[in-house]
């Protein structure tokens, strides 16, 4: 019966997804750079530092795109595709922990701080508002500078301010479903106010919430690429930013076409994948925006 | 008795000063008794209920000489001693409007089954069976347990929620305007599939009605007690709150209501409107409107005396209630403000 209800639940989601021509795209996309991460050790044909000789013996240097390097090469003969491969990985991984967590905090600040209001909901959005003041890159560079540069300190840094707008959103959300007759029904029968929160609140701003989750995934990608383009990213996990960022300090940036274009296509696809598909959630949330 | 009320009262404190929403009402409930609660919208109805099922917010004041069930004082348990004892398992709730009253986003059984697992110890599937059972007792397939709150009609509704008041085998039901937004064919069944519940189980029901409709209560009845302003005005016996009041308010009411046994009689409205519960009404809340008050009303209140055996009024001038009955039927008597005698 449990497992009804979560079969029925991802079917939904499927639904909801599949009901919208950008959702299926989006959600098309999402699949493929997962697959990608998922298997890179075995699609990618070259290891991610490894200088390539051509036939004549020397470094395959900045090869525009050809049958034997499909992406190119860089600057230190390496191949573009294997990077480009291995970066996916990186940047979805990323993107994923980082969004997931920062929505997960996001939820339950915006729930109970909504559900409880009074002091707690003060507190919590005064809070909530110090964060608001905090600019991402700065911040990332103070804690890389204590912590050093590490995958888990970027994830760390984008999840302490990726939550702020999520917890605004859904503490509102949530003001106008406690006023609910149901809500009070709930409570007349001596549900706890946990049970309340999440059996109750919760299933009611799903698809805000989920619609959400898809901009906080979005958010940390462009988070991570921006601090990684900017050097402050972890340099044993290659990343698309990361890879951009290998392009600027070479110089090349202006000869080099395709060693740009590969990580910043990946780059917009990937983002304008996650607002398809919460373009999707949105309107179940809010059915005015129906397509016609 | 059941449940017993003495002088309770639930203030508001806001910033324009207090709310006295509920201000000294008492009133029993026997076992296996149905007492309706009648007043006009905005009389405290509701609070009371909400004050019963502790369901008021923390800002709420409440006192009260006697606030008891089962001879055992409902205020000096703790919230968490209420949830365990009294809620659902002795007391429960169909609450006002049953259309907005059940969660969209859950099936009805499983909302009926959750109210069970949070009072007792019995199994998801044994719950479950027993939200079937409830169905059927209400009148409503068993299957549609499984069904959601949006693929049930307002009538289905209202009998889920009967449904779900029933789960734990309470001994007081409160209803709050249980039939109120339904149409008077459904609301005929609803009341006779609830007189007919109350005859299946074994357990003796009472039944706190609350209802501004006059015709639904009368039907329903034991005792029926009148509310005005925060106060009980009369409670007595259903037939003799109708045939012989002993308060002004109940005489203007009974005006205020068709008959189908005069439908030729013009309906007469009691002029003017409830007093604002946050002013200080040191004497009769009903003073204002009553074509029978005297300068005494404005500044004593009123006793809630027992004027005949289980017939109470607060009213200080019941020794010419004879002349007020008859007086009451003419509409001039409401119009000219107040006829001092």
């Amino acid at each position: 019966m449990r497992l009804d209800r979560v079969k029925d639940a991802v079917v939904g989601q499927i639904r909801i997804i599949a009901r919208h021509k950008f959702g299926i795209f989006g959600a098309g996309i999402i699949v493929f750079f997962g697959l990608v991460s998922l298997f890179a050790p075995w699609i990618a044909p070259y290891d991610v530092w490894e200088t390539i000789n051509t036939a004549q013996g020397k470094p395959a240097i900045l090869k525009p795109p050809s049958l034997e390097f499909p992406m190119g090469t860089t600057m230190m003969g390496r191949d573009i595709l294997s990077q480009m491969i291995y970066a996916t990985r990186t940047t979805f991984l990323i993107g994923l922990v980082a969004g997931l967590i920062s929505i997960v905090i996001g939820a339950n600040i915006g729930l109970l701080s909504g559900y409880y209001g009074g002091k707690l909901d003060e507190a919590m959005m005064r809070f909530t508002d110090i964060i608001y003041g905090m600019p991402f890159l700065p911040f990332l560079i103070v804690l890389i500078a204590l912590f050093g540069r590490s995958i888990w300190f970027v994830i760390l840094a984008i999840c302490c301010l990726v939550w702020r707008t999520s917890a605004r959103v859904i503490r509102a959300q949530t003001l106008s479903i406690r006023q609910r007759q149901f809500i009070q029904s709930a409570k007349a029968r001596g549900c706890s106010d946990l049970r309340i929160i999440y059996g109750h609140i919760l299933p009611n701003i799903m698809p805000l919430l989920l619609l959400y989750t898809a901009f906080n995934i979005a958010w940390s990608v462009l988070a991570e690429a921006g601090a990684s383009f900017l050097g402050f990213s972890d340099p044993n996990n290659l990343s698309w930013g990361g890879m951009l960022y290998e392009l600027w300090i070479s110089g090349k940036i202006r000869t080099a076409w395709w060693w740009f274009a590969w990580p910043s296509i990946c780059i917009v696809l990937l983002v304008s994948s996650l607002v398809f598909i919460s373009r999707a959630y949105e309107e179940v949330a809010n059915p005015r925006l129906k397509q016609r | 008795m059941l449940l017993e009320i003495r002088d309770l009262r639930t203030h508001y404190q806001i910033e324009k000063g207090t709310v006295k929403a509920v201000d000294g009402v008492s009133f029993s409930i026997g076992e296996d008794e149905v007492f309706g609660l009648a007043g006009e919208s905005g009389c405290g109805k509701s609070t009371l209920i909400r004050t019963i099922m502790r369901l008021i917010p923390d800002s709420a004041r409440v006192t009260a000489d006697r606030l008891s069930f089962r001879s055992q004082d409902l205020l000096s348990l703790s919230d968490k001693e209420y949830r365990e004892r009294i809620l659902w398992k002795e007391i429960s709730l169909v609450p006002q409007s049953a259309m907005a009253s059940l969660n969209p986003v859950h099936r009805v059984g499983d909302q009926i089954v959750e109210a069970i697992l949070a009072h007792s110890r019995m199994g998801r599937r044994e719950a479950a069976q027993r939200a079937r059972h409830l169905f059927e007792v209400v009148g409503l397939q068993a299957g549609l347990t499984k069904s959601y709150p949006h693929e049930f009609s307002g009538g289905m509704r209202q009998r889920a929620m009967i449904a779900m008041s029933l789960a734990l085998d309470p001994s007081l039901i409160i209803m709050d305007e249980p039939t109120t937004g339904l149409d008077v064919l459904v609301q005929e069944r609803i009341l006779r599939k609830l007189a007919e519940i109350r005859q299946q189980v074994k357990k003796k029901k009472a039944i706190l009605l609350i209802t501004h409709d006059i015709s639904v209560i009368a039907e329903m009845s034991d005792r029926i007690g009148i509310m005005y302003a925060g106060r009980l005005m009369e409670s007595a016996p259903a037939l003799d709150v109708f045939n012989e009041p002993y308060h002004p308010y109940t005489l203007g009411l009974k005006n205020a209501f068709p008959s189908i046994k005069a439908m030729d009689k013009e309906l007469i409205s009691i002029p003017g409107s409830p007093p604002n519960l946050i002013d200080d009404l040191p004497g009769c809340v009903f003073s204002a409107r009553c074509p029978f008050a005297i300068p005494e009303c404005d500044v004593r209140r009123p006793e809630f005396k027992e004027i005949k055996p289980k017939h109470f009024a607060a009213c200080i001038r019941t020794d010419r209630v004879q002349e007020f009955r008859k007086l009451a039927g003419e509409k001039e008597t409401w119009i000219s403000s107040r006829s001092k005698g």
